[in-house]
């Protein structure tokens, strides 16, 4: 068994194991040094010709990034982890290399940030992996960061019980007659206005669509997203987010800055008798429950596939959408609900219930038309795995060969935050 | 009235524990400001500009963006953070620990060239006056008027050094920075560059370029002064001199950009024609950075120059990168191999190197200045047009040194006054190629709009839009 790769080694495989890598632009570089002066690593040398930054000493801390007169210095592309580029071929540049295409559908020149918090959602799976050969094929970047679509907000209210700890909002989003085409389990960016302390523009926040393709309100170019107001930290500690306070407390009326959509991967699979494996927590909820209701609204054509929910929370009234999915028949999806911080019982994690759930995960585990979608925390997708593989080995399946094959035929999507 | 000077002039200097030098510059403050008012750009003390204001010398201090009246700005006094164990690295002191106060045998020369440094920093300003008036977008005003107050702060880092270092001496010297004008005959500022005009924005452009980076070059030299608060003044001068030379650079690609563009929609190569349909023909582009470079490379004085060899050796200024140069930084036996004239010939002869360190400056800096007008060349050549931009041979078109009154093509040739008289047309430009660029300016204040002659950048300031709002009139 030693010798089996393991679902880490797999994904690298399978993803090509991807990095960023931060370049300098030679057309718009003036060679003032102020890159190399600054940087606290000495990441950055020069010749008579180029700046270079050393992909091997980079630890892309951004010292760089503010002294620059030019913005050459901003420059990023995905590359593969093995075959960065050299000096040399730095050097040589007259122009910035294209992004190659590593991703099967990767498009546009994504933002630098965009690039960086999708390479952060799924290192769980060692970096993008492709879509489900069934997935339709999405539109991404239609609005970058200079010229971004703006969209009124139709809805906005509280989905967690006044008693809830967290402020989870359902708000819904009108393009209008701006064109703005997403699919189930792609991202927008939402732009705060105004600035940070520094004097620099917001960053953009990713958040997952809630809605199926033809939207909230079917035909009517509108969209929704699952927010929770962030009030702290991942470490509990007071933090005011910025997105998600701007959002929570739009009015309807209000206009949002929108960039992307973005989202190449995390896709649903579209093929009559498909089936879908969900585990999610919290806001992690808004890519299932976009998958779930594209299926609900299909239901009469009776296309075939199982969908399964695992959905974590810490109470029901925390549960965003609860009362909505408490009405679907179980025909229609196998609802399994955790609760850890439920008065009177033990506390139970969405790994819990997959144990307890074992031969019917195994089963769609192992159907080639059943295809697996964890969102969430971060810290749920160890557990998570790890319940896999326990059920796979009580049902004398091994995990350790299924879950690479899982990623190769692009079974398996992770995205945690 | 009475200011906070540690709110008012932000400093990592410990201003608020130093009574008489903060007295001083309470004294120096109001006439600055009054010289802005007079000198600095004209119309714009009432917009409010997207500006960089530095804070600190810290990583996310030094870069500060927000709308400021310029009269508001803050000019602050920033020395990059020194260290105790740094010695002078060359000359005949080398090896000794860098000096913190001024050494009594070279209180003059030092004094010298703090001023003569600081009163290029106001003549820039006063040359660049009245651009704002022709802005071709809000971008390029807006880069403008951050070049202007930059150098409004350079003029405070050098008057800083001149009151804290030079007593009375120092104070008259910083006084008189304020009374000179760039142009006057009866008060003209210090060096030749600074006292021509900056009429329209490709002569800005070619300025920002040629002469922004001879400042580049004197303020690296100064940066591995053995005085060590000079050199910690001037190393942290170069961060915010990169955006000049950037506004220079860009500048003049854009409006190359723009040309190209131009002709190859229409067709044509004729010079006349590009003219005829509003943008500057390439050639009186080369016209003018002819002008402008060899205008700037007599700033670094004669070719052989006993004064630059004492700086040198007494440790108060030294060569571009010299903790890399891989020599003795003492050069008392030494050559390096100048130009000069024999006969109708231009010939190198050696000559000794602590001698010629004003000619070694001036090449490095060509150096430099050549990978800028290569960087041109391509957006031409993407462009496909058979068209090259060069600069013009180093002994073209001098006022200072061996070459003074020396007629030189710009390929180099020594030529005869007749031939001179005959070729200057197409050398540099002429009355006729300045009224056709002044032609072109005219101001352009919607966000996003560009004037036809110019190209829009290819990003903005601080990740903005281009069309961001950079400057609010009010």
């Amino acid at each position: 068994m030693g010798d089996a790769p393991s679902l880490s080694d797999a994904a690298r495989m399978a993803s090509g194991d991807y990095a960023v890598q931060h370049l300098i632009d030679p057309e718009i570089c003036i060679r003032c040094n102020t890159c190399e002066a600054t940087c606290p690593v000495k990441a950055i040398t020069h010749d008579a010709r180029n700046y270079v930054v050393d992909f091997r000493v980079c630890n892309g801390c951004n010292a760089c990034v503010p002294p620059c007169p030019t913005g050459a210095i901003d420059n990023w592309r995905q590359v593969a982890k093995a075959m960065p580029f050299t000096l040399d071929e730095q050097l040589s540049w007259d122009t910035l290399p294209a992004q190659a295409e590593l991703e099967v559908t990767a498009g546009g020149d994504f933002p630098a940030e965009v690039r960086a918090l999708t390479e952060i959602a799924t290192a769980g799976q060692g970096g993008a992996v492709a879509p489900p050969w069934s997935a339709a094929h999405p539109y991404v970047n239609l609005y970058p960061i200079a010229k971004p679509a703006l969209a009124t907000v139709a809805g906005n209210f509280r989905l967690t019980g006044d008693q809830a700890s967290a402020d989870i909002r359902h708000i819904v989003l009108d393009f209008g007659s701006t064109a703005f085409p997403v699919l189930e389990g792609q991202s927008i960016g939402i732009v705060p206005p105004g600035q940070d302390a520094a004097g620099r523009a917001h960053h953009v926040r990713l958040y997952s669509i809630a809605s199926p393709r033809d939207g909230e309100r079917p035909r009517y170019n509108n969209l929704a997203l699952t927010v929770k107001r962030v009030t702290t930290d991942h470490d509990g500690r007071p933090a005011r987010g910025v997105a998600s306070n701007f959002l929570c407390d739009r009015a309807i009326g209000d206009t949002v800055q929108v960039v992307g959509p973005y989202g190449t991967s995390y896709l649903m699979p579209n093929h009559p008798g498909s089936s879908i494996l969900m585990v999610c927590t919290g806001t992690g909820s808004a890519p299932m429950r976009a998958m779930t209701e594209r299926r609900r609204r299909r239901m009469a054509l009776r296309e075939g596939g199982t969908l399964m929910l695992f959905f974590g929370a810490r109470s029901p009234e925390e549960l965003p959408y609860f009362g909505p999915l408490m009405k679907l028949p179980r025909e229609f999806i196998d609802v399994n609900l955790a609760f850890s911080r439920q008065p009177g019982h033990p506390k139970t994690y969405v790994q819990d219930l997959i144990r307890s759930r074992g031969a019917d995960v195994v089963r769609l585990l192992r159907d080639g038309n059943c295809y697996v979608y964890l969102c969430g925390l971060k810290g749920m997708e160890a557990g998570v795995l790890e319940a896999f593989a326990a059920v796979c080995a009580e049902q004398g399946v091994d995990w350790s060969a299924l879950g690479p094959e899982l990623l190769r035929q692009s079974r398996l999507h992770i995205e945690t935050y | 009235m009475n200011i906070d000077y540690s709110q008012k002039i932000p400093n990592n200097v410990n201003l608020a524990e130093d009574k008489a030098l903060q007295r001083a510059l309470e004294h120096w403050q109001p006439a600055f400001l009054g010289w802005w008012q007079e000198m600095g750009p004209e119309g714009s003390h009432h917009h409010d500009i997207y500006l960089r204001t530095a804070v600190s010398v810290e990583r996310d201090g030094w870069a500060q963006f927000g709308y400021v009246k310029m009269p508001e700005y803050r000019w602050g006094i920033f020395l990059n953070p020194g260290s105790a164990e740094r010695q002078i690295g060359f000359g005949d002191h080398k090896g000794r620990p860098a000096w913190q106060e001024v050494p009594g045998e070279h209180r003059a020369n030092l004094r010298r060239i703090l001023v003569a440094q600081g009163d290029t920093e106001p003549a820039s300003v006063e040359q660049q006056r009245h651009l704002g008036l022709t802005a071709p977008s809000l971008y390029d005003l807006r880069n403008l008027f951050q070049v202007n107050v930059e150098e409004g702060r350079h003029l405070w880092a050098m008057v800083y050094l001149l009151h804290r270092h030079f007593g009375r001496d120092g104070r008259e010297e910083a006084e008189a920075l304020l009374e000179r004008r760039s142009g006057d005959p009866d008060n003209p500022r210090i060096l030749g560059a600074f006292n021509e005009r900056t009429p329209d924005w490709l002569s800005f452009f070619l300025f920002t370029y040629f002469t922004d980076r001879d400042g580049k070059f004197q303020l690296c030299a100064l940066a591995e002064s053995g005085f060590d608060p000079l050199a910690r003044t001037t190393q942290f001068m170069l961060t915010e001199e990169a955006h000049h030379m950037f506004v220079g650079e860009s500048g003049v690609s854009r409006v190359i950009q723009r040309t190209c563009q131009v002709m190859k929609e229409h067709g044509i190569e004729d010079p006349a024609r590009a003219r005829a349909l509003g943008v500057i023909d390439l050639p009186t582009i080369q016209r003018y950075l002819n002008f402008h470079f060899s205008v700037t490379i007599d700033l670094f004085g004669s070719d052989q120059s006993s004064n630059a060899a004492t700086f040198y050796s007494t440790g108060l200024k030294g060569r571009y990168e010299e903790g890399k140069q891989d020599d003795d930084h003492v050069l008392k036996d030494r050559g390096y191999r100048v130009l000069e004239l024999a006969g109708s010939e231009l010939r190198e002869k050696e000559v000794p190197a602590l001698l010629a360190l004003n000619e070694r400056l001036r090449d490095d800096y060509i150096r430099d200045s050549v990978g800028g007008v290569e960087r041109w060349n391509k957006v031409i050549e993407k462009a496909g047009l058979a068209f090259r931009l060069s600069v013009p041979h180093k002994a073209f078109n001098r006022k200072i040194g061996t070459f003074a009154g020396v007629h030189v093509s710009p390929e180099g040739q020594v030529v005869s006054a007749a031939q001179w008289a005959s070729g200057v047309a197409e050398w540099l430009p002429t009355d006729e190629d300045r009224r056709f660029v002044a032609s072109l300016m005219g101001r352009v204040v919607e966000p996003g709009r560009f004037a036809g002659w110019i190209a829009p950048p290819a990003i903005g300031i601080n990740r903005q839009p281009v069309d961001f709002a950079y400057v609010r009139f009010n």
